[in-house]
């Protein structure tokens, strides 16, 4: 698992050596900022130490301090000042040092960048990444998966992917995409997910989802880290003559509806499985849609399986409880492969 | 009042001053005419302060007004309809129909930023504007304004803060009127001068008479050189008083009437007249013809505005996203050669840099410590020989590869949790 198709079912080619996640946000970052003097890079300690998760390594020293600025903590600042960048034409990077402390920039992301376009036709060409997730006993404010709150607001696109070679391709296209596009990296698979990535430029297409798995009993959909734990429990699944299809949805804000509806209408259920907290999760969204254009097709409820409804303990046994995992999820599938 | 500036600037002044309070006192009639959709906030008696400092900047330069800088607006090159047809809703405004009031902009041609009710957002933004013409050699300078109330927010700080690490060419006018909705500004913060806010990001800043047009004027020009000229943002109080409630709704019944008449008899627009009077810059029948310049300018302007249609229903379905270059063609205008900040020119140092940073040891390579919690290194798989950092143990295999084979229960209790540790 160390080492993932990064392609996909995508049909790319992949020709490099394999790289971790961590290494793919950096090459993103890198390669677009060599094509285009318009990419900085902005956020707290990005420069000279390289970002707390050294996903900006090397990067001062290539590009100069004009291009990899660091700044004070002040998120709002951070926000309004790429905000005001993305206005002349520019295409700021914002790191958020660790993805819990966006929400200190919440106004300035949901009122100011997010409603621009809309309402004054004014682009905010700008992506704000960071580290997100848990499982790594972060405790409760280092551990966040915030991207609901930015789902739910218009003008904003969202993305959270699973492998190195979705994660470059991505975060390349974030940058390239005219609006603000939040883009989350679940730091648990920095280092511990590997995987090929074409040599060359290439980009993947935001608001596509992508059947990592194969199967025709149920379908789960996941994303980011228990993407890998979903695939995990469809294995053993397997085992137990249930196929479930794996999708990654790799884009939350557009939702590739197409990609799920084909899915569902095919296995007749439908089972999500996402880290963020139950309530409010993109698992309710998706139920929503499947009743409104699927509801013929389903042969079972849709299930759900998240995180508790709670804040992210830090003792790794209240973490484990309070995080899916496998087990978790290869029960909910077998209750559902039952109807 | 000093006499210092040309014969045309002193009029020009003139008439922006009487142009603003012309069209706020024609959108008072519309707004009893139920012709604006939402509220109608007044600037009566601060119009010195939105055109003084507004004045001081170039066509290249940006700005960013709030809900009170109608003459700002109408200094840099709006047009009287278009501030009509925003507060009517209607479909010919800059944000056809979607926003009302100021909040509109123009980024390509007059460089306004749309500002937002959320107060102070505005300063990191416009902060941002100027270290982009900063990086793009543009030397422009960006300025926007903010209220007694609106300097208690957050986001003041930290966009003012942000700018001053940046010595980012950014002028911000805190527009003191004393009253923060009903509260003054007394109850609102302990400083006899906001002005010395400025003291705590170690900026400069003046206080300016906000009644005084000329004053007003000379203050933001030396600011806005200034600031051009590298020298970081400046702060400018200008005091002033709020002679409406705070918005159309609001009698304002709470200001003492004492201060009230203090105020009143200190009209910006008054003044002024007394002083080009006595400084024969301006006769009666230079002023009716300019009040009839006026006149006429804004009975068409209201024409046209009242003529324009609402939007209709299903506009407000469109444009949330940016669709791409058919949509708009983002370029940035560079006015310096790019080769100075692309490899290898680009590590050139810049001059607002901290001396000594930066010449230290910066991060550690590919396996350098990270923040916590994940310091294993991915697995090494075939042909990569990727070696553990500091003798820890590689990841322990995560997922499907361990599971298929153990029975299932087992398999899946332990492989996810495996890989968690």
């Amino acid at each position: 698992m160390a080492k993932t198709n990064g392609a996909g079912t995508n049909g790319s080619a992949s020709n490099g050596a394999p790289i971790t996640f961590l290494e793919a946000i950096k090459q993103a970052m890198f390669e677009e900022m060599e094509r285009d003097p318009a990419v900085v890079l902005i956020g707290e300690d990005v420069g000279v130490y390289g970002g707390a998760f050294k996903t900006s390594e090397g990067l001062l020293e290539r590009f100069g301090w004009e291009r990899v600025i660091d700044t004070p903590i002040s998120e709002s600042a951070i926000i309004g000042a790429a905000c005001g960048m993305s206005y002349c034409g520019l295409r700021p990077i914002c790191e958020m040092q660790f993805i819990d402390f966006i929400v200190c920039a919440f106004n300035q992301i949901t009122n100011f960048v997010a409603k621009g376009h809309y309402l004054w036709n004014a682009p905010a060409p700008m992506v704000i990444r960071g580290p997100s997730g848990g499982g790594v006993h972060g405790g409760p404010f280092h551990s966040a998966n915030p991207e609901m709150y930015f789902v739910h607001t218009p003008g904003l696109k969202v993305i959270y992917p699973s492998t190195p070679y979705d994660a470059k391709g991505l975060l390349k296209a974030a940058v390239r995409d005219n609006n603000p596009v939040l883009f989350f990296e679940h730091k648990f698979l920095y280092r511990r997910i590997k995987g090929e990535v074409p040599a060359g430029d290439y980009t993947v297409p935001i608001g596509k989802a992508v059947v990592r798995r194969a199967g025709k009993h149920l379908t789960i959909l996941s994303y980011a880290a228990m993407m890998h734990t979903s695939l995990e429990a469809a294995e053993a699944l397997a085992q137990e003559g249930i196929e479930a299809e794996v999708i990654d949805l790799r884009t939350l804000l557009p939702l590739d509806e197409e990609t799920i509806l084909n899915s569902v209408k095919k296995t007749n259920k439908c089972l999500v499985v996402h880290e963020d907290t139950k309530t409010g999760g993109i698992a309710g969204e998706i139920a929503a849609i499947l009743c409104e254009k699927a509801f013929g097709d389903l042969d079972g409820p849709l299930l759900r399986v998240t995180s508790l409804d709670t804040p992210v303990p830090y003792a790794p046994t209240l973490e484990e409880h309070f995080l899916p995992n496998a087990k978790k999820i290869f029960s909910a599938a077998q209750e559902l492969a039952r109807y | 009042m000093k006499k210092e500036l040309t014969r045309q600037q002193y009029l020009d002044l003139y008439y922006y001053m009487r142009l603003n309070r012309a069209v706020e006192d024609m959108m008072v009639k519309l707004f009893r005419q139920n012709k604006i959709v939402g509220g109608l906030y007044s600037s009566l008696g601060q119009e010195a302060i939105s055109v003084g400092t507004a004045y001081a900047l170039e066509k290249k330069d940006w700005l960013a007004p709030m809900i009170r800088n109608i003459g700002a607006l109408l200094v840099k090159g709006v047009r009287p309809r278009d501030v009509f047809m925003q507060h009517m809703a209607k479909y010919d405004s800059p944000t056809k129909g979607k926003d009302g009031t100021s909040h509109f902009g123009d980024l390509d041609d007059l460089h306004i930023v749309s500002p937002i009710s959320m107060l102070g957002d505005l300063i990191p933004v416009m902060t941002g504007v100027a270290m982009a013409g900063r990086y793009l050699g543009q030397k422009i300078v960006t300025m926007t304004w903010i209220g007694d109330g609106g300097s208690s927010t957050g986001v003041f700080h930290e966009g003012l803060n942000f700018a001053a690490a940046q010595k980012a060419p950014f002028v911000l006018i805190l527009e003191n009127n004393l009253w923060a909705y009903s509260t003054p500004v007394r109850k609102q913060v302990p400083l006899q001068n906001l002005a010395d806010r400025a003291k705590a990001y170690g900026i400069d800043s003046y206080i300016v008479d906000g009644n005084d047009v000329v004053a007003v004027y000379s203050t933001a020009k030396e600011a806005v050189e200034r600031a051009r000229a590298g020298e970081g943002p400046i702060l400018i109080e200008a005091k002033t008083f709020r002679r409406q409630g705070h918005a159309q709704h609001d009698a304002a019944e709470y200001v003492p009437k004492e201060m009230r008449a203090y105020w009143e008899a200190r009209d910006p627009i008054e003044l002024y007249e007394k002083f080009l009077a006595s400084e024969k810059l301006l006769d009666a029948k230079g002023k009716k013809e300019i009040e009839e310049k006026i006149n006429t300018r804004l009975a068409a302007e209201r024409e046209f505005a009242e003529n324009s249609p609402m939007p209709p229903a299903e506009f407000a379905e469109t444009g949330v996203y940016c669709t791409g270059d058919d949509c708009h063609k983002i370029r940035a205008k560079w006015e310096r050669p790019i080769a100075e900040v692309t490899p290898p020119r680009s590590s050139v140092k810049a001059v607002w840099t901290v001396p000594g940073f930066g010449s230290g040891k910066g991060s550690g390579g590919a396996n350098a410590p990270i923040h916590f919690g994940d310091t294993q290194p991915a697995e090494p798989s075939a042909g990569d020989e990727t070696k553990s950092p500091n003798g820890r143990k590689p990841a322990a295999k995560i997922a499907a590869k361990a599971a298929p084979k153990k029975s299932v229960k087992a398999a899946a209790a332990s492989a996810s949790r495996k890989a968690r540790r």
